[in-house]
């Protein structure tokens, strides 16, 4: 065996190494979460509640220009913009958040957070040291795939929570599915690190892949504020026709933000990601066309990208037509977000088995992956 | 949803026309049936056909419609596959095949539903430009009456001359990049068109992005040629060995060339974990473009097509071509040839068949025809395993052959693949223990057929083959540009805010100007009120506040940084 050789058998045992590891962390941040939750129900929050069986009257009045009194000078503030939401829309305040207000939750989020962070670095350096030791990009199988997925997921979530924007109520739905990917990956698609790929060296086909992992978690992140603004649309629905929730369903989701925001949100998540998703396909055509004489041929990973993004603007066009605001387009964005799994992991496992080395002279040239 | 509609149409009175026009959507219309003959109905058709309902429901089945192809085998993609399953369902590939589900994206119901998408586009596109050049003519509506009802307000009272605010509020507006104008005692103001145009923009696009590839498969041409290195070939329908194209598609069309190749050469890892992966596989080749075009060489490589005109040539494939020497009971040389091999894996294990059909005679000087199967392994790994090839290149060869004699079967008149071969006619040879004769050969080694029926020899120098997929497509370019629109437009669309703001100036009965403050934006969104508060920063520092007559000193106290936004009770942030 060669000195380089070696080196990439230690780097690829370093990675499953780090991957452990980080499934280590994450489970530890997945208890700091599910404190943050418990110790965030004991404070009773029932805000929603209230704002929906308050007096209709509550609508803003119209903001006066405070007069500070301040020794005998007169100070006069700058006037402030009072916002009003849109007529029709529930009057509804965002939830704290998953702490509740309580101030050991709110500790407890904090370390899962934190947790969360390294857990993130340890599964990127596991995610780095498995591409240098195969000397590519780590995308060559599903699992190589499942664990830059759920790194990138993570990342997103944390890029988020940089960005000052209020998502710290993702993350125990988050990890929790961080860790069946990562379970899967370890488990049911290991590869060892000496899979073959033929030498595809198209700089598309990176930028392709790459920015599929790419709007592919932030899509997911997108699915998950989808299945939460459900939950709490019907939550409020139950109360604003008088029905008596459950506790359990109360305690939860109470603590989301209101269904208006998580539907906004999810919107925000999802248009911002579509143009890129856009250029991912148009990538992945550019280099079809490079490496198979044309642009595009219909084959089923290519057939379920044209549908998801059809599934996905039909969503955008749900948005943008009345009567199809709110549940119905929500649906049509689960719609979508399936069809995107289904892309990455039925046809790689129920498809392409089929049509891989379809013709084997060119199959040989042809097998990429994706 | 009904309340919700209700609402809506409450505020819109509420807003009058200041809201009107913020976008070029198409309104929806309740669906009423017509009873006013044929024009009223085509009216209504048409109408319906361009509502964004009807658009949602299109691209809805569009997604739909897309999915079987992407399940059930396609001629397109392969042919064979087809076969298979029309042999193994023989209950279900007759209703395929009156539904065209062997060729989804050809179909006449897939072709309805995408033509009917774009007509319906069009339909959309057509009135949404028209409005819109109407927008950019007129100006921004003038203000509501009741600014405090807009999603974001603000006013303060200040001892500026109306006219004076309003000058400020104009040109505060004007050199924020955004359309203003003095309209009574307000001004209206508006920005973000960029948007509108973004997504006519991008819907435009993809319309050119379909008429390309719809004049691309037309008119396209796709046909594959598998050479033996010191192999020529001329762009000519009979030189290929498979050609496929598009409708509208005339032979004529075909760019003349010709090419040679001379070489081919792949090179792999030799180590570590990626031992055996390709690293480059390239052709050389001799070229002329036209009939008489001077020769040229270049070198074709997996992502680097030759391009001549139209025509691009690719690198697809490559494999071995053992050069096989055949002489018969008499000794007489009756094959020799390169037989082009077929890779099974990665490491290029091959397979295929030398036949032999006319010219040989056997032992007793009868004719006959031979066919033997090859199997071929670039790398011989030792002993036990002789199933599957080590390593893709040539580093210990070893060719097995496993010999028939008889009817090959190819006068019968059913077409046969080369690589195949049909053993209902013919007869084994058979070794020393009765089984079925069959020889690993090293380069150089010579088989002898049992009985004196002649020999067969592996000769040294193994060719190796390139397989070439040419590709003639038209209007790629511009797919090309409307993609690249496309994603522009569409971000355009979906990233700038198509937003309003009105202020108005008016004096109080006690003498002071109030100056009122609002924005509308399309969608309801944090920017809008975060963009009133700036400009109602800026403006008030032109126009300062004047002490209230007391009265509302009772408002909010907390401290706020500038710019302030105070979200009302249930308002999203
Ligand atoms: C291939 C088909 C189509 C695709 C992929 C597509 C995609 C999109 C996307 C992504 C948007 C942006 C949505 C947003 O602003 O949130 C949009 C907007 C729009 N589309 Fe389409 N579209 C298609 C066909 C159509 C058709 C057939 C019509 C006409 C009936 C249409 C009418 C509109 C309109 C009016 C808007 C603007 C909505 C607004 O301003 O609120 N589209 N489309």
């Amino acid at each position: 065996m060669t000195l380089a050789a070696a080196t990439n058998e230690h780097l690829a045992s370093l990675s499953n190494t780090l991957i452990y590891s980080s499934m280590a962390v994450y489970t530890l941040a997945f208890f700091a979460y599910i404190a943050e939750w418990l110790f965030g129900s004991r404070s009773k929050v029932a805000r929603t509640a209230a704002a929906l069986t308050a007096d209709a009257a509550r609508t803003a009045s119209a903001p006066a220009v405070t007069v500070k009194q301040a020794g005998g000078t007169t100070v006069l503030e700058r006037p402030k913009v009072v916002v009003r939401s849109a007529s029709g829309a529930r009057d509804v305040p965002d939830g704290p958040g998953a702490h509740g207000g309580d101030e050991q939750g709110d500790l407890y989020g904090r370390i899962a957070v934190s947790l969360t962070v390294l857990a993130f670095l340890v599964e990127l350096g596991g995610v780095v040291t498995r591409a240098a030791s195969v000397q590519r990009a780590p995308w060559g199988n599903m699992y190589e795939f499942n664990i830059t997925f759920s790194t990138v997921a993570v990342g997103v979530y944390l890029g988020l929570l940089v960005l000052r924007k209020n998502v710290r109520w993702l993350g125990l739905f988050l990890i929790t599915t961080v860790l069946l990917d990562l379970g899967l990956a370890v488990t049911v698609l290991y590869t060892a690190s000496d899979q073959l790929v033929p030498a595809l060296h198209s700089y598309w086909l990176y930028i392709h892949v790459s920015t599929a992992i790419f709007c592919g978690a932030v899509f997911y992140v997108g699915a998950v504020a989808t299945v939460l603004y459900l939950f709490k649309d019907s939550y409020e629905n139950k109360l604003q026709t008088g029905g008596k929730p459950g506790r359990f369903a109360s305690s939860v989701l109470e603590r989301l933000p209101a269904s208006a925001s998580l539907d906004k949100f999810a919107y925000r998540v999802n248009a911002a990601v579509f143009p890129l998703w856009t250029f991912t396909i148009i990538a992945g055509a550019i280099w079809a066309g490079d490496a198979w004489g044309r642009y595009w041929n219909w084959d089923p990973k290519e057939t379920w990208s044209f549908i998801t993004w059809i599934a996905y603007a039909c969503y955008l066009h749900a948005r943008a037509t009345a009567g199809w605001k709110g549940r119905k387009a929500a649906y049509l964005a689960m719609i979508a977000f399936a069809c995107w799994l289904f892309n990455y992991y039925g046809v790689n496992i129920f498809v392409s088995g089929k049509h891989s080395y379809a013709d084997v002279g060119l199959g040989v040239l042809r097998t990429a992956g994706f | 949803m009904s309340k919700t509609d209700t609402d809506n149409s409450r505020e819109q009175e509420d807003l009058g026309a200041a809201g009107s026009q913020l976008s070029t959507a198409p309104r929806e219309e309740p669906a009423n049936l017509p009873g006013l003959g044929v024009i009223g109905w085509t009216r209504w058709f048409w109408r319906q056909l361009t509502s964004m309902r009807v658009a949602l429901l299109l691209l809805l089945l569009l997604s739909l419609g897309a999915i079987p192809g992407s399940l059930i085998p396609q001629t397109g993609a392969d042919a064979g596959k087809v076969e298979d399953f029309r042999a193994a369902h023989t209950t279900l590939a007759p209703v395929y095949d009156k539904l065209g589900l062997f060729h989804v994206y050809s179909s006449v119901w897939f072709s309805a539903i995408y033509i009917l998408l774009f007509v319906s586009l069009i339909g959309c596109i057509v009135p949404r430009t028209w409005q819109f050049v109407g927008q950019l003519r007129g100006r921004p509506p003038a203000a509501p009456k009741r600014l405090t009802r807009l999603p974001a307000y603000t006013t303060w009272r200040t001892e500026a001359d109306p006219e004076q605010v309003r000058e400020a509020a104009l040109a505060l507006l004007k050199k924020r990049r955004f359309r203003a104008h003095a309209a009574g005692d307000a001004v209206a103001a508006e920005k973000g068109y960029l948007r509108e145009l973004g997504n006519l923009a991008f819907h435009v696009a993809l319309i050119v992005l379909l008429v390309a590839f719809a004049s691309g498969q037309l008119y396209k041409s796709d046909g594959t040629k598998l050479m033996v290195e010191g192999d020529g070939f001329s762009n000519a329908l009979p030189m290929y060995d498979d050609f496929k194209s598009g409708s509208l598609f005339q032979t004529d069309d075909l760019v003349p060339f010709s090419f040679d190749l001379t070489d081919f050469r792949g090179t792999y890892e030799v180590s570590g974990p990626n031992k055996g992966t390709p690293r480059t596989y390239e052709a050389k080749i001799k070229y002329s473009e036209g009939a008489y075009g001077k020769e040229k060489a270049t070198t074709v490589k997996v992502n680097e097509p030759l391009k001549i005109d139209d025509a691009k040539v690719y690198l697809v494939s490559h494999g071995y071509a053992p050069v096989i020497t055949v002489r018969d009971g008499k000794g007489k040389v009756v094959y020799r040839d390169a037989v082009p091999l077929l890779p099974l894996d990665g490491n290029v294990t091959s397979q295929g068949v030398v036949k032999v059909m006319d010219g040989y005679r056997d032992a007793k000087g009868a004719k006959d025809q031979l066919g033997i199967k090859a199997f071929f392994l670039p790398t011989y790994g030792g002993p036990g395993m002789e199933i599957a090839s080590a390593f893709p290149a040539l580093l210990n060869p070893m060719l097995n052959l496993e010999p028939y004699h008889g009817d090959l079967g190819v006068d019968s008149g059913l077409p046969q693949s080369v690589y195949q071969l049909d053993k209902t006619h013919m007869k084994d040879f058979k070794d020393a223990k009765g089984a079925q004769l069959r020889v690993n050969l090293q380069p150089g080694e010579t088989m002898k057929l049992p009985d004196g029926a002649g020999t067969v020899t592996f000769e040294k120098n193994i060719k190796e083959w390139a397989g070439f997929e040419i590709v003639q497509e038209r209007g790629s370019g511009w797919a090309l540009g409307g993609a690249v629109t496309a994603i522009f437009g569409l971000a355009g669309s979906l990233f700038i805010q198509r937003r309003r703001v009105w202020v108005r100036a008016v004096r109080g009965a006690d003498g002071v100007t109030v100056v009122e403050m609002a924005g509308l934006g399309r969608s309801e969104s944090a920017k809008v009120p975060e963009e009133l508060g700036v400009l109602a920063g800026h403006l008030y520092d032109r126009a300062p506040g004047a002490p209230d007559s007391g009265a509302a000193s009772d408002a909010d106290p907390a401290e706020t940084p500038d710019p302030q936004v105070v979200p009302a009770e249930g308002a999203e942030k």
